[in-house]
């Protein structure tokens, strides 16, 4: 049997284990450091509220704008959406019912889809003609979504979509991204439709011609990123991504930038089912739009020292969190942290 | 015969319309954010008195959004229904209510934008996009109308 004497015999996983542990950025730390303290006042709020002795009512807003703040760094620096942290995080944590934060969080992914998206589109990353087909099937099965999420019990949704972060985590560390696809041939489909592009690679000045293959396959798979996103309120950036990258053979930023784009039109039909149903309320949309959007403001600059590879293992371990958080809440069982 | 897939034209086809989408996107978009932060300030200001007292609030967002609607009518809005759908355009006067001019605004952008690039799409004779852009402004149309109601 081996012994690890020294530090330099330690086997190569502790030592990234350790080093990941030692490095674990600011922003994950602050957010989880205030997670705790939130569901404890969440808590004494819950005591408190039969005696009419609440917490004043701007201590809330405060605090969701805080820990959006830092969700809106964790998500840029991670390369996810804003969405896809904010329900699991603000439905375990927080005091709001799942419903109301469904409600924003489809609204705060569709803000931060409509700010970037005339700047995406302009560039040219983000393809329109790419988009329609997409969006157009995405956004149907949204509807159908959030009607079937607003139906079903709490408990099961909120079970369900503790077992989708889960599987979003499992996506996340399987999932090999390409930046550039190889498409022999383009598909009927999409050479009827005219999905094809040119765009100037900026770190090269490269001009790349892209097409796409599997078109209906693809357009198969938005049926269920659609419903997903209307059923758990979440973006669905962690599911356009691979199916438009890995599958249809889209470059990695095409993918990407359609992606954000494509939200603004799958997130808005879905929003307006949970705004008709009363599922809004302002003191939440407006504290955790404006924190999410100062957030990824600061992230963006970030990002230009962070590490990718390190940052994307700060956001499998926030979504594992969040998920198991999710989980146990909709099972009705402890959580451990 | 020429590539229909290596063209550069087919990428310029798609600027016209696409910056056409991008244009009419950032102008909601600017408008949309803008009227929800001003009427988010005049809301928590107290300047226009809300419907729900600002210390009520989180007395009541932990309900299922049915039981919420409920209470709040019961409570503070006296109306022979809860409001759902278009009704908080009937109480504009509200500060909290206020708030959801800003908040349509983000959620009909896209109608709008999509609305604007089918004369496009018809003078290039692009029957496809013209077809799927119409179903894409009547589902978003459908749904942004309340029609599609949901019961828990």
């Amino acid at each position: 049997m081996k012994v690890w004497g020294d530090r330099e015999e330690l086997p190569s996983v502790i030592r990234t284990g350790t080093l990941f542990a030692l490095r674990l950025g600011p922003p994950l730390f602050a957010l989880l450091m205030l997670l705790t303290p939130v569901e404890a006042l969440a808590a004494n709020e819950a005591l408190a509220g039969s005696a009419g002795e609440a917490v004043s009512w701007w201590v809330w807003p405060l605090v969701l704008l805080a820990v959006t703040f830092l969700m809106g760094i964790v998500a840029v620096l991670g390369g996810v959406g804003g969405g896809v942290l904010f329900v699991p995080i603000i439905s375990g944590f927080f005091p709001f019912h799942l419903d109301f934060v469904r409600g924003c969080g489809l609204l705060v992914a569709l803000s931060g889809a409509l700010a970037a998206g005339p700047g995406l589109l302009k560039a040219n990353l983000a393809s329109l003609r790419l988009a329609i087909p997409s969006a157009m099937i995405a956004s149907t099965c949204a509807i159908i979504g959030a009607m079937v999420g607003l139906a079903l019990p709490t408990h099961i949704i909120q079970t369900a979509l503790g077992a989708t972060i889960l599987g979003i985590v499992v996506l996340m560390l399987m999932a090999r991204k390409s930046e550039m696809p190889e498409v022999r041939r383009a598909d009927n489909l999409s050479s009827a439709l005219r999905i094809c592009g040119v765009y100037t690679e900026e770190s090269t000045g490269e001009q790349i011609n892209w097409k796409i293959h599997r078109t209906p396959t693809g357009m198969l798979l938005f049926v269920a990123v659609g419903v997903m996103a209307g059923m758990f309120g979440l973006g669905a950036g962690w599911a356009n991504v691979p199916v438009l990258n890995l599958l249809m053979g889209a470059p990695l930023k095409i993918s990407v930038a359609t992606s954000k784009f494509l939200l603004s039109i799958t997130d808005t039909s879905a929003a307006w089912i949970y705004l008709n149903q009363g599922c809004v309320i302002p003191m939440m949309v407006v504290p955790s739009l404006v924190g999410i959007m100062l957030g990824s403001f600061i992230g963006v600059r970030i990002l230009r020292v962070a590490k990718p590879a390190f940052v994307r293992w700060i956001v499998i371990v926030l979504l594992l969190f969040a998920g198991a958080k999710a989980l146990t809440k909709g099972l009705g069982l402890p959580f451990i942290v | 015969m020429t590539d229909p897939m290596s063209s550069e034209a087919n990428n310029q086809d798609a600027q016209d319309e696409q910056l056409l989408y991008a244009r009419a996107l950032e102008i909601g978009m600017y408008i949309g954010l803008v009227i929800l932060f001003i009427t988010f300030g005049v809301y928590v200001s107290g300047i226009m008195a809300p419907a729900v007292p600002l210390d009520r609030v989180s007395t009541y967002w932990h309900l299922p959004v049915h039981e919420y609607l409920e209470t709040v009518n019961q409570n503070h809005l006296h109306l022979a229904h809860p409001p759902t759908g278009w009704a908080w355009l009937t109480m504009l006067g509200k500060g909290d209510f206020l708030n959801f001019i800003g908040i349509a605004i983000l959620g009909g952008v896209t109608i709008i934008c999509y609305l604007a690039i089918i004369p496009t799409l018809l003078r290039k004779k692009d029957s496809a996009y013209v077809a799927m852009a119409l179903f894409e402004v009547i589902v978003l149309t459908l749904a942004a109308s309340g029609i599609l109601a949901v019961g828990h």
